[in-house]
């Protein structure tokens, strides 16, 4: 949490917006499933603590579900209630199935006689004209690029949904997401563009801190070659959040660019 | 004429022996004294050192409409990640029902269904059983292929599985 203030704080001129210092996840029921039309359902929300829905829901539309061919498939039942969102995927393929989103956005600031003053949350790139007053100064626009992405595999694992993009951050995964076991290590390598994220900060939270003392955080560089290499000393599911900031902008006026990519992996017994 | 055709399968029976090397496997089911039972999901299999691994057997809850008892299969979730994943079900003569408390026997001979040839090296036999409401466990039995013969490795589990005992045929 007060790393996350500490990176709101380098945005030059934003204040700390309260949205930051939670954590917003996906959580699977399973993520490793046998069967021919198996159903998974999945909670969505954002909060401090892992995986308690106890802040606010996060919003379903946004969120696309990709089939093991990359195809788009269907997210059913979903619904939204004052704590969290919940939606069911019918896994009526084998291989791996991804689900999430993938955010674009801008968040600014300009003062406009002496008055300092804040873009509207979930303001969009082609609105900045329209927004900010031909009398303003001082403004600062921060470009906002964000993945969530959850996997769930029927059968054997496979790998299509997994090929990256080429934009924002993104996984490679040396590992399978969905082969994970604790005791062995698991590899991926961070994407900004495509290219090696080398000496990022990625922050790994196992669930459950409700029922310890220790919140068991950990906080992992990856190498020189983006790659982040990662235990899980325990089974069970872990939140993963990647941020990179930079000056690579592609919108208009944009001095900042800060990329995130959150994920939640689930870590079996061996 | 009529002597030829009865010598034949007198000859193929004689000739059995030498070929059956195999592996004779006899596990125990424990019974147990729960409120609520279900016979358990249980996977033969076996692994050579560092090499793939090799679906002998895996008894489920095969009777269910729509293939629903496929569902947990995963909880056997070992043999689910070194082998059952892949496969797709029901596997012919690997897929079985489920098997009551008590002592169960069953085969592999060598060249025949699943077990099929196994190059010689170090393996391991692997049973492992989940119950529903229940819990899971495995045991390792290793072994040296080819055999000399009249091997017998035991091992035990502690809840879900029994004695488990292979014996090895040359």
């Amino acid at each position: 949490m007060f790393r996350k203030i500490a990176i709101a704080a380098l945005l030059a001129g934003l204040a700390a917006a309260p949205s930051l210092a939670h954590r917003q996840w996906l959580h699977p029921s399973t993520t490793v499933v046998s069967g021919e039309k198996a159903w998974v359902t999945v909670d969505a929300a954002v909060s401090n603590d892992l995986f308690y829905f106890d802040h606010m829901p996060m919003r379903l539309d946004n969120v696309k579900v990709w089939r093991p061919d990359g195809t788009e498939g269907k997210l059913q039942n979903g619904s939204t209630g004052r704590y969290r969102s919940v939606f069911d995927v019918q896994l009526d393929a084998q291989g791996t199935w991804k689900i999430g989103t993938s955010n674009q956005g801008i968040m600014g600031s300009y003062k406009q006689g002496g008055e300092q003053k804040r873009l509207p949350r979930g303001a969009a790139a082609a609105d900045l004209a329209k927004l900010i007053p031909a009398d303003a100064t001082d403004v600062q626009i921060s470009e906002n690029s964000s993945r969530n992405e959850i996997f769930v595999t029927a059968g054997a694992p496979t790998t299509t949904v997994l090929k990256p993009m080429g934009k924002g951050l993104e996984v490679e995964w040396l590992t399978h997401p969905n082969d994970l076991v604790s005791g062995e290590a698991a590899k991926l390598r961070f994407l900004a563009d495509g290219k090696p994220a080398a000496g990022i900060e990625v922050e790994v939270v196992p669930g459950g801190v409700r029922y310890r003392d220790k919140p068991n955080d950990r906080t992992l560089n990856t190498d020189a070659n983006g790659v982040l290499t990662v235990d899980f000393p325990t089974p069970g599911m872990y939140w993963m959040e990647a941020q990179l900031q930079d000056k690579n902008t592609t919108v208009p006026g944009a001095t900042q660019r800060r990329l995130v990519y959150i994920t939640t992996l689930e870590v079996l017994a061996p | 004429m009529r002597k030829d055709l009865l010598a034949a399968p007198v000859l193929l029976l004689s000739a059995a022996p030498a070929l059956a090397a195999g592996i004779d496997v006899s596990l125990t089911i424990p019974t147990l004294k729960v409120a609520e039972y279900h016979r358990p999901y249980v996977a033969i299999w076996i692994e050579p050192a560092g090499g793939e691994a090799k679906t002998l057997a895996v008894w489920y809850d095969t009777k269910l409409k729509d293939k629903e008892g496929e569902k947990w299969l995963r909880d056997i979730r070992t043999w689910w990640r070194k082998s059952g994943r892949t496969l797709s079900f029901p596997v012919d003569g690997v897929s079985g029902a489920t098997k009551a408390p008590g002592t169960q026997k069953v085969s592999f001979t060598e060249g025949q269904g699943a077990l099929g040839r196994l190059a010689p090296g170090k393996y391991e036999l692997v049973v492992e059983a989940a119950r529903e409401v229940g819990g899971r466990e495995l045991v390792r039995l290793p072994f040296q292929w080819p055999p000399k013969g009249g091997e017998v490795v035991k091992a035990a589990g502690t809840a879900e599985l029994g004695a488990v005992t292979a014996t090895l045929k040359k």
